[in-house]
């Protein structure tokens, strides 16, 4: 295990108050001023309004042209911006730590709207591999199907596809919500540590494998349980929070979402530290 | 028969948990090891209890729920309360003078108001990092 000890002369880091740098833990302490003035936006992002909109044609840029135009035209005020043609480019969109109203008329390749931290995203069409990918914060609805890790690693906000999506959704999912209206692939919620998946449809093979944290909501069948995944009994909390978010969501208005199945892990693979021995006793 | 004596019990050991309230789980003394989470990370929240700073950040922000800060939940750092900020990928302590509610969903609006308002704040150690490094 890492045992960083602090040295005499400071770095940048510990000047400016990041950590105390004693990592025999994980000890990073920062101390909060409760102080600060109201502010809504992180700094450095635009102060946009989403009544001024604008139409940007990316039939023939790239996408690094394309997601700098869009920056500029953020800079300059526009809250909705509708991206026409994008003919299923790929990485479109990412990077937007702004608040937005971000429509794609079309659909999208790879790696669509990408670490984005805030906007809310509508695509008129279906999304490649690893659409948002990192996500932050925000929404991103998608009106037709999804590729394979759709919402890989994202820590963040609330991802929803109204279609069927590929295999490995949520996979390493860190936080946030993936709402899937149709079916989902195998390996759904691999290794997932924390967030929710609701999937109104059936599901493949190997649910959940893995996974430390989190939970599944699952409305149709499921192919099989992965490694330490297990069923749990659903809560009047869990149904109230369904029935908020699948509003949210705008799919599944009469879903009864009292005959989901909740699956959550039985955190008997769970190998942190020094715990790894003790910890694999019994798993699987 | 001489009497057997009674092991008096001593003064009750201080143990450490959430906010220096909770005692070690079964799982814990069982692997002897602290596990971090001991607030319930999947907690989900309850709408009621928005605090009015919250409901003016989704309006701002556009959204119809609490989207990202639904999974931020007050936790606890060398047995204070804190709350864990992603970006700096560090623990922010809650100032001493604010009096935390018995409610883990009370605690949770004051710790998500109070990440809201240092990731937002320009004194926020990233703005170095953007200044520095930011390319467009």
């Amino acid at each position: 295990m890492a045992n960083l000890k602090t040295t005499e002369k400071k770095t940048k880091a510990q000047s400016m108050g990041l950590h105390t740098e004693v990592l025999t833990g994980k000890t990073q302490q920062k101390f909060f001023n409760p102080d600060e003035a109201e502010n809504f936006y992180y700094w450095g992002t635009y102060d946009v309004d989403f009544n001024k909109r604008i139409d940007l044609d990316v039939k023939d840029l790239d996408c690094k042209e394309a997601n700098r135009k869009i920056d500029e035209l953020m800079s300059q005020g526009y809250g909705t911006i509708v991206i026409k043609n994008p003919q299923g480019k790929h990485s479109l969109g990412v990077g937007v730590l702004n608040k937005l109203n971000l429509i794609f008329e079309g659909s999208l390749g790879y790696f669509g709207v990408g670490s984005i931290d805030g906007p809310t995203v509508r695509i008129n069409g279906r999304v490649g591999w690893s659409c948002a990918e990192n996500m932050m914060a925000g929404k991103v609805v998608i009106e037709k199907n999804a590729g394979s890790c759709f919402g890989a690693a994202i820590r963040g906000g609330d991802l929803i596809c109204k279609g069927s999506v590929g295999a490995r959704t949520g996979i390493d999912q860190k936080g946030g919500t993936i709402i899937i209206g149709g079916d989902a692939g195998a390996f759904t919620g691999f290794m997932m540590q924390r967030g929710r998946i609701i999937i109104l449809g059936d599901v493949g093979i190997n649910l959940g494998d893995s996974m430390y944290d989190g939970t599944l909501f699952i409305g149709g069948k499921i192919g099989s349980f992965g490694s330490d995944a297990v069923e749990t009994p659903m809560t009047k909390s869990d149904m109230d929070w369904l029935k908020r978010k699948l509003k949210v969501a705008e799919i599944g208005d009469n879903f009864d979402v009292s005959k989901m199945t909740k699956v959550v892990s039985g955190k008997k693979l769970w190998n942190y530290d020094a715990l790894e021995p003790t910890e694999k006793k019994g798993a699987i | 028969m001489p009497k057997k004596k009674k092991n008096k019990k001593t003064g009750s050991k201080e143990v450490k948990g959430q906010l220096g309230k909770k005692k070690a789980t079964a799982r814990e003394k069982m692997i002897g090891q602290t596990i971090g989470y001991r607030y319930d990370v999947n907690l989900l929240p309850d709408y009621s209890r928005l605090t009015p700073f919250l409901k003016k950040y989704i309006e701002a922000m556009g959204w119809d729920d609490l989207n990202w800060l639904e999974d931020v939940h007050m936790g606890y750092e060398e047995d204070r309360p804190a709350v864990f900020d992603r970006n700096a990928n560090g623990w922010v302590t809650i100032p001493k003078k604010i009096k935390l509610p018995n409610n883990q969903q009370d605690r949770d609006m004051i710790a998500r108001e109070l990440l809201v308002k240092f990731q937002m704040s320009p004194n926020h150690p990233l703005v170095d990092l953007k200044k520095a490094y930011r390319k467009f």
